[in-house]
């Protein structure tokens, strides 16, 4: 290594045009069709509603440190977790990856100028935009009280609240869903530089591809489905609501199939940054390629027949439980044979502990008891018991928060020098780290033995004897709290005072850390041409065992 | 400094001591249902730990020494892979068998069960006993006779919930869902609303109370002496002149009743049904969907016209007439 | 794309855009999107045929007398014209890729458009118009009728909400046409360069397909002719 080439990589890149210094002024931020500014509008949005959740769920868990409530009226309870819900789940979770880092990086991953359309790609910010607003006017005005989930007829025909507004705030940001799903599909299929073959991608490119799918596949009908609740309830028509010949469990049936995929929507593309993040800071090639890209495709696939274990206990008939419970076990293979390859990435490798690291290191673990929390649940005779409590409370947020919030903060520090040039304080991102993931058990685990205890969940007072863990929960809360603040505090700092990044501050593999930090608008100078498999880390020479396949002397 | 130890130890055991870890078991099902539990959290624990510390010890193992150390190569191994994908799949096989099967067998009401009519509304349970009495949000029960619920909504979903029988189902509107346990001991248990109702969603709670057979007889007999919720029924059908076309003979212009419960009948539109309390019900709100193809379509609706609570005196009745029948009568 | 305008150096076919390589990789992209998009669209429908067909299977009685009150005869002409508008549509496709004059391919586009047009009036005019007269549009205009059972409600609200958002989709349909026929007056196309023509085309088939899937399923299905 001459020196020269030290110096090149170092080399400030204040002076060079980028796609951040290319224009200035308002508006060509809200006019650009660069994939990457759009990802930045992304987080900028997504930001503020994961804090507006946020703000709801603190509160929440403060309420419940006394038995009768310690703050509101159960009316504004049930608000607060409706509102936490719905904000969390549509317009944080689902976007956050595919929004943000997917529109940033799968250009860049995969040698492109831009994604296919970039209008469009444009055009879908807006519209979640416009759907942000509806929900938040939906919160400003007085909130709802529906849940997520928004089961009729009491969403339909009792509620007093805004089901309107959230319902089409949900309908709209389900389209931005679409058209972002629709231009990765494309963008992935046509869109890849020369030598950039299907087995060649990196793996968040093939859980970005499975995303997609569930996208353009799923969110057509909740968004059918909440416009018929909405008219429904605008024109007392009888749809859902049995007093009029509806029938409510088809809502459930129709709701579940969107949500349950939406689940894996928010933990897949998490499974993709994972995967980059093991590779990149052990420094190996991950290990068994093809199962861990195809163990993505199968969920997409299988996830969209599992939704009836939603509905165990609502008097659907005993053989589609059955069906239902079966191939909810079939969807938890693929994600095991996910969690051991990772293991094995690990074995033998260079294994380094920058803050990505621990979170994606964090994520292994959470989602490991996430997912096995799920087999109590797929299981019909333990799900009698636990459906409905906090158990299931628990059991989500290990996937959705332990897994999915965990990766998506994982990849905003691992590509953050790649999106804005800057590095950010290693020191306090491996603290805020070890916070959120000591925070996060704390709240979360008393709720699993809560939930088995028989405390339902989106209650607003419970009885006495379940103090003791609701209060460790909400300690916990404010710990995890603490834990999300001081990431928005350095990363914001980092962008004008933190060190300047060179253009693979890892030395990661990817075609993303081969252009500059931040990159220029058009991404690369040339259109590279990729020769080699994905995470082609340099190897040892192989000493003691020549032949042997090393990883079975583990 | 060994005090203060000792003291803050002793703080830890304390709250560790307020910490419940199991509901009470009080059904006879709630065993077989912790059995499976642990064991899944047992299975839990073992990859949980494996996993764990599999990570922690290649954590400190295979740490990066120096920055330009570059690892060995190891190669992706199908026999890895398929064992990784193969003895999950067996653990989930026998998990899906062990919790099929119990849930079956848990579906199934015994034969002779004490049936008892449940009517949710916002935000309190409803319940009828067959002897009579009416409870607001709290039921008794003798121990040890099963018990089976048929449940109605009156307005949203509700979902009755015992965590000590370990037995929940929705309670649904404009449908009848069943749910049964069997109290094993004597206590006073939760009953817990499990699917959210609106805003006092947390308070539409009570209690069961499990009674040795000699106190709920003595409770019975303590109440007001009220009619049986059959003879309620009978009451309300020869109010509501439902024997002028459902002759107990059968020569009236419907079908007669006596003995029909239970029973399978097969409708104008081709399908069979058991005669159960959602076709009852149906018949009665809406006859057209439930028409008998020997018999004119004549019947009116009785929609907003019967109520919850009047609905399941006259199943009551309904399923009383055919117990007669069954009893030669 | 006009900023990017000044990045491409080269001078490329009209309607190239500068995130592709080449225009055969953007004429792919193009169509491979409208296609994922028209499942999305399949989806979007399918939710609320899916809970049209279990409620016709739940109030089988009312969902047929139901379709009793729609009007066939304006049906069956409407499912003639949306079938004449998807064949002057391949005939604009058509004259495109031959090559044919500007006037050719905006005489197809303009007839597609007035038989588009024609199907809305017919529907509204004298469907539509009619139903809300007679009290039959539910939450809007809706006359208790002794006549009808329960579910004759819920099946007017599957026909308005199904053909409401068929019609929706036939108002897009005609903006899109419109910025057809303007970018075929700018000489926009070529017999190398037509592709939104073609997955325009593609658009409207679908909204054509889905008429032909509701039209059996609200007016023809309901026994009102022997056999069915």
């Amino acid at each position: 290594m001459s020196t020269a080439t030290v110096d090149l990589r170092e080399a400030p890149i204040e002076s060079s045009v980028n796609y951040l210094n290319a224009r200035y002024g308002i508006k060509s931020w809200l006019l650009t069709l660069d994939h990457k500014r759009i990802g930045l509008l992304y987080l900028g949005t997504i930001t503020f509603m994961f804090f507006v959740g946020g703000t709801a769920a603190v509160l929440m868990r403060l309420h419940l440190i006394e038995p009768q409530g310690a703050l509101f009226e159960p009316e504004t309870y049930n608000k607060m977790f409706s509102t936490h819900g719905i904000i969390m789940v549509f317009f944080f979770l689902v976007p956050s990856i595919p929004a943000t880092l997917g529109n940033f990086l799968i250009p860049l991953m995969i040698g492109a100028r831009d994604v296919a359309f970039p209008k469009l790609n444009l055009m879908s910010w807006y519209i979640f935009v416009t759907g942000c607003c509806f929900a938040m006017y939906g919160v400003i005005s007085g909130g709802v009280d529906t849940g997520w989930t928004f089961y009729p007829p009491y969403s339909s025909a009792y509620s007093q609240t805004h089901v309107i507004a959230f319902a089409l705030g949900i309908f709209i940001a389900g389209f931005s869903s679409i058209l972002t799903g629709l231009n990765f599909v494309v963008t992935i299929h046509k869109m890849r530089c020369p030598g950039m073959t299907w087995f060649r991608l990196p793996l968040f490119i093939w859980s970005m591809y499975a995303t997609s799918l569930i996208f353009v596949l799923g969110t057509p009908v909740i968004a059918i489905t909440l416009a018929l609740l909405a008219a429904e309830r605008l024109l007392h028509v009888g749809i859902f609501d049995p007093a009029v010949g509806g029938d409510p469990l088809l809502f459930q049936h129709l709701f579940w199939f969107y949500s349950h995929p939406a689940v894996y929507i928010m933990i897949l593309p998490g499974m993709g940054v994972i995967s980059e993040l093991i590779t990149a800071f052990s420094r190996k090639k991950i290990f068994g390629y093809t199962f861990v890209a195809f163990s993505s495709l199968a969920i997409a696939v299988i996830s969209f027949i599992v939704w009836g274990h939603h509905m165990f206990v609502t008097g659907q008939s005993i053989y589609a439980g059955l069906v239902f419970s079966v191939l909810s076990f079939v969807v938890a293979i693929p994600s095991a044979i996910k969690v051991f390859n990772w293991m094995a990435t690990l074995y033998r490798g260079s294994i380094s502990y920058e803050a990505p690291m621990l979170y994606a290191l964090g994520f292994i673990g959470l989602f490991t008891i996430g997912g096995l929390t799920g087999l109590f649940l797929a299981s019909l005779a333990t799900d009698v018991h636990l459906n409905g409590t906090y158990f299931v409370v628990a059991h989500f947020h290990y996937i959705m928060v332990g897994g999915a919030v965990m990766a998506y903060l994982g990849g905003i520090h691992f590509w953050w020098p790649k999106i804005t040039g800057r590095l950010y304080p290693d020191y306090w991102a491996r603290i805020a780290a070890a916070i959120v993931f000591i925070g996060f058990n704390l709240t979360f685990f008393p709720q699993f033995m809560l939930g088995y205890l028989g405390m339902p969940r989106r209650y607003a007072m419970y009885p006495s004897e379940f103090q003791v863990l609701n209060v460790m929960s909400s300690a916990g809360a404010s710990i995890l709290g603490i834990g999300y603040l001081i990431p928005l505090v350095y990363l914001i700092w980092s962008m004008r005072y933190g060190p300047v990044a060179s253009a693979n501050p890892w030395k990661a593999k990817g075609l993303e850390w081969t252009t500059a930090s931040p990159p220029p608008t058009e991404n690369f100078a040339e259109i590279p041409v990729v020769n080699e498999d994905a995470y082609n880390y340099p190897v040892a020479e192989p000493r003691h065992y020549p032949d042997a396949p090393g990883v079975a002397r583990v | 400094m060994m005090g203060i130890l000792q003291s803050g130890v002793g703080v830890l055991g304390d709250v560790a001591a307020m910490i419940p870890l199991q509901p009470p078991a009080a059904s006879s099902i709630a065993a077989g249902i912790d059995k499976l539990y642990f064991v899944l959290t047992g299975i839990t624990l073992f990859f949980a730990v494996l996993i764990f510390s599999i990570i922690f010890y290649f954590m400190v193992k295979y740490r990066r020494r120096s920055d330009d150390e570059v690892p060995a190569e190891t190669h992706t191994s199908m026999f890895l892979e398929l064992t990784w994908t193969i003895i999950p799949s067996l653990i989930c096989v026998v998990l899906f068998v062990w919790a099929s099967e119990l849930y079956v067998r848990n579906s199934r009401p015994p034969a002779s069960s004490n049936e008892i009519f449940v009517i949710g509304k916002q935000w309190m349970w409803h319940l009828q006993h067959p002897e009579g009495p009416r409870e607001i949000n709290e039921l008794h029960i003798p121990v040890g006779v099963p018990v089976k619920l048929t449940m109605t909504s009156q307005d949203v979903i509700h979902d009755f919930y015992i965590p000590a029988f370990r037995v929940k189902k929705d309670v649904l509107p404009g449908r009848y869902t069943q749910l049964w346990f069997q109290p094993t001991e004597v206590g006073t248990y939760h009953l817990f609303c499990a699917q959210y109702c609106g805003t006092n969603h947390s308070e539409m709670i009570g209690w069961i109370y499990v009674m040795p057979p000699s106190d709920y007889a003595a409770w019975l007999a303590g109440g007001e002496q009220t009619e049986s919720l059959a003879q309620q029924g009978e009451r309300l059908f020869s109010q509501f002149g439902c024997g002028s076309c459902h002759a107990a003979e059968g020569s009236g212009k419907g079908p007669s009743l006596a003995g029909i419960y239970g029973k399978p009948e097969k409708l104008q539109d081709g399908q069979s049904r058991i005669v159960d309390e959602n076709l009852i019900r149906d018949a009665i709100m809406n006859p057209n969907s439930v028409q008998l193809p020997n018999y004119q379509p004549i019947m009116p609706t009785y929609q907003g016209q019967i109520d919850p609570d009047q609905m399941s005196q006259l199943i009551a009745y309904v399923k009383s007439l055919g117990s007669e029948e069954r009893n030669g009568k | 794309m006009s900023e990017m305008a000044a990045h491409t150096p080269h001078s490329h076919p009209p309607g190239f855009a500068h995130q592709f390589e080449t225009i055969e990789q953007q004429r792919e992209a193009g169509t491979l999107g409208m296609w994922v998009f028209l499942v999305t669209e399949i989806l979007f429908f399918g939710g609320m045929f899916t809970s049209y067909i279990i409620y016709r299977a739940l109030h089988l009685q009312s969902f047929i007398e139901g379709s009793h009150d729609l009007f066939v005869k304006f049906g069956a002409t409407n499912t003639a014209v949306l079938i004449c508008s998807s064949l002057t549509m391949a005939m604009a496709i058509r004259s495109a890729q031959t090559g044919k004059s500007k006037r050719t391919i905006i005489g197809y586009l303009l007839v597609t458009m007035l038989l588009g047009a024609t199907f809305l009036f017919l529907k509204l005019r004298f469907e539509w118009y009619a139903d809300w007269k007679e009290g039959l549009i539910p939450g809007v205009s809706w006359i208790p009728s002794a006549a009808h059972t329960p579910g004759v409600k819920m099946f007017m609200c599957f026909y308005f909400f199904m053909t409401g958002l068929h019609a929706l989709h036939m108002v897009v349909g005609l903006g899109i046409l419109t910025v057809l026929v303007i970018m075929t007056a700018r000489n926009r196309f070529s017999s190398q360069y037509y592709q939104p023509l073609e997955i325009s085309g593609l658009y409207w088939h679908f909204v054509d397909i889905v008429w032909i899937f509701l039209f059996p399923l609200l007016y023809l299905i309901g026994g009102r002719y022997p056999g069915s």
